[in-house]
């Protein structure tokens, strides 16, 4: 039995290919059903995200597993199959469970780290174990993928600080600000990004809204969207007076706030700290300001080498992470190889043996009136049933069938002889 | 037995010194734990030494610059641990530790021999005033602590180096909150000091105030203060300046304790 990991993602294919090859919504059942009419197909679970395509697979034969399994995307889809052929990968055995792990575990993904993945692993696994799809196999592997998952959160940094600008801003602003709530923002202009950061800190709490733009009507409009107030451009400073943090992206080609003008503003509100970020290009704020006290200027730039700082970082923790995960793909490997039938004859054979003994120990407690010949004929009925209640399983340990590897984890369950696993 | 409890103390916070380091520059979670416990631990046995010397003696210990020097860094860990139970700082312990440790090795180093108070110590302001005024400077040493954490961060977010140091400290709002109630506890425990102070000068000596260094350099301790809490509530003076100016103010309490006795002549015995 051989785990497989087939798949493509946004390093080997383009979007254009992994749309095509996309599980969604009705696809997902039928997907992981049709995967499981393939003859050596044993188990199957199906993971579908914007950034990949992944079916984790329990085979009996690889090789040819992973050519009907291809041949199947390529009916399944409706493509050709060397439209595809060349962005897949092909994992297998060892590779495979590194690979899971390694996906599950946000090294594998476009933002390293970042946490969804992990959900939709589990989703995918939810899924596949709703419509029986998957065996002992591919469970254990996928509730190992999570726990490793969950390790490599705990015992790296790789989840720590934003990889994003906005997310770096809101992070910047709690260290300024202990909790956003109850904090008065102001939106200088418009843009994408200046109004992701915006949406962030009200998230995060920040409830008192203000919406400046040239054009009023434009300003109306925003203000709308957030749920705020919408103020004239000519009168910005006097609220200015009232706002503690200050997100600017107006476009205009020259600095619409300078120093002397926020020293002013300073006064009037007692030098309670101001958080300016600075988003537009060029820049419309003068960076004098952030000499003045209490005010606090950033620039996307400045933002953006947060964000690569922080990026740097991950790389860092990704490097702790990986040796987290060769331990846990060698602990799975030896699970599996566990899995061989020679050790668990031993083992049923051991546990039979014990049972025996324990129980004409007991048998000699309280029997007193044995002698040595009758007591010999009973040990030698004890033996003789033990030895006919296991010859059955052990002759169907021993022979090579394709279930083989369920049949032995069943055996194992069946008898309690797991007593490592957790 | 009462030294036995001041060494097991000091060592206590010997090891909470070193661990304060290793916090600073790479802190864990376990690394806090362990140098809380070790603060507590050490504060216990401290207290316990304090305890023994009051029962032996049968007043408050702090007749002399040993028994003062402890008093005064017992102050510190209790509202040391006390700020940590109520706001659970990050980092606080490795700006304060340091400072217990070396104000407890300066008091071993000192003799401490309890000698049978002189009859002028001899009154109930004793307790009152000493106790006032310790704890007020104990405010005002965490205070300070507080501050120099506030000018750190200030420069980080400020200069844009946002490294680990950075993550691990709190926000800059938190450190100037705490640093204005210190102020507002070390102010009025100040005052009152410096009033029992005069009232029992009075009653020993026969005068309120008599120019006495160490009444001046509290006075000047005083009104830094004043000043400190005037020009924030009035021009909103927060931030790095309210921190710069409450580690002057720390400077001018060290002074008034340590200065006054070793380069001016005064009738205080510490």
């Amino acid at each position: 039995m051989k785990v497989l990991v087939i798949g493509v993602n946004h390093r080997t294919a383009s979007v254009d290919i992994r749309e095509k090859l996309a599980f969604n919504g009705p696809k997902l059942e039928d997907g992981v059903f049709g995967l499981r009419k393939i003859p050596e197909v044993k188990e199957a679970a199906v993971l579908s995200t914007c950034n990949r395509v992944e079916l984790y697979i329990c085979a009996s034969k690889g090789s040819a597993a992973a050519d009907h399994i291809k041949d199947f995307l390529a009916v399944f889809h409706g493509l050709n199959r060397q439209d595809f052929e060349k962005s897949l990968y092909v994992h297998e055995a060892e590779t495979a469970i590194r690979h899971i792990f390694r996906v599950s575990s946000s090294l594998d993904s476009m933002v390293l780290g970042e946490p969804q993945i992990l959900g939709q692993i589990k989703d995918s696994f939810d899924f596949a174990l709703n419509k029986k799809t998957t065996g002992v196999l591919l469970n254990k592997l996928m509730k190992k993928a999570i726990s490793t998952a969950k390790r490599v959160r705990t015992e790296t940094k790789i989840a720590e600080n934003a990889v994003s600008i906005s997310f770096a801003a809101v992070e910047l602003a709690k260290k300024i600000f202990t909790d956003l709530a109850g904090k008065s923002f102001m939106l200088m202009g418009a843009g994408e990004m200046a109004e992701l950061a915006a949406r962030h800190l009200m998230n995060n709490g920040v409830q008192d809204v203000m919406v400046v733009n040239r054009t009023y009507e434009r300003g109306c409009e925003l203000a709308r969207e957030f749920n705020g107030k919408p103020v004239k451009f000519e009168d910005f400073l006097t609220e200015l007076v009232h706002t503690d943090i200050i997100i600017c992206s107006t476009g205009a080609p020259s600095y619409v706030l300078v120093k002397e003008q926020m020293h002013k503003v300073m006064k009037e509100r007692k030098h309670k700290p101001v958080f300016v970020i600075d988003i537009s290009v060029p820049r419309n704020i003068d960076p004098e300001i952030n000499k003045l006290d209490n005010v606090y200027l950033y620039s996307v730039d400045d933002l953006q080498e947060v964000v690569d700082a922080n990026i740097h970082g991950r790389k860092i923790e990704a490097e702790k992470a990986e040796k987290i995960i060769d331990e846990e793909v060698d602990k799975f490997v030896r699970w599996m190889s566990s899995l061989d039938s020679v050790p668990t004859i031993v083992a049923l054979r051991q546990k039979a043996d014990e049972i025996k003994t324990e129980e004409l120990e007991k048998l000699k407690g309280r029997l007193t009136g044995l002698d040595e010949e009758k007591m010999k004929a009973v040990e030698y009925m004890a033996a003789a049933i033990i030895n006919k209640l296991i010859h059955p399983p052990t002759v169907a340990l021993k022979e090579d069938t394709e279930d083989r590897d369920e049949l032995i984890a069943m055996i194992k369950k069946l008898y309690g002889l797991d007593g490592e696993e957790e | 037995m009462e030294i036995y409890l001041f060494e097991i103390a000091l060592t206590f916070y010997f090891a909470a010194a070193i661990v304060c380091v290793m916090e600073f520059f790479k802190g864990t979670r376990t690394t806090s734990i362990i140098l809380l416990s070790l603060a507590v631990i050490g504060f216990l046995f401290h207290s316990s030494n304090i305890i023994a010397r009051y029962v032996i003696s049968g007043h408050i210990p702090i007749a002399n610059l040993h028994e003062a020097s402890s008093f005064f860094s017992w102050c510190i860990v209790m509202i040391f641990l006390f700020l940590e139970y109520r706001y659970r700082i990050g980092l606080l312990g490795s700006f304060i530790m340091p400072v217990v440790f070396i104000l407890m090795l300066s008091s071993s180093m000192l003799p401490r021999k309890m000698e049978p108070l002189s009859p002028v110590l001899q009154s109930y302001w004793l307790g009152i005033h000493t106790v006032l005024a310790f704890v007020g400077d104990a405010a005002f040493a965490m205070a300070f602590g507080i501050g120099v954490m506030y000018l750190l961060q200030e420069h980080f977010v400020k200069s844009k180096h946002l490294g680990g140091l950075f993550q691990r400290l709190p926000s800059l709002q938190i450190l100037d909150e705490i640093n204005y109630k210190l102020i507002t506890l070390g102010f009025p425990l100040l005052t009152l000091a410096i009033i029992t102070g005069a009232l029992w000068a009075e009653s020993a000596w026969g005068s309120y105030w008599r120019w006495d260094p160490k009444e001046v350099w509290s006075l000047i301790t005083w009104f830094i203060y004043a000043v400190v809490l005037h020009v924030r509530l009035i021009a909103g003076w927060r931030g790095k300046r309210a921190a710069i100016l409450s580690i002057l103010g720390f400077c001018a309490v060290l002074f008034t304790f340590f200065g006054v006795n070793f380069i001016l002549q005064s009738k205080h015995v510490f």
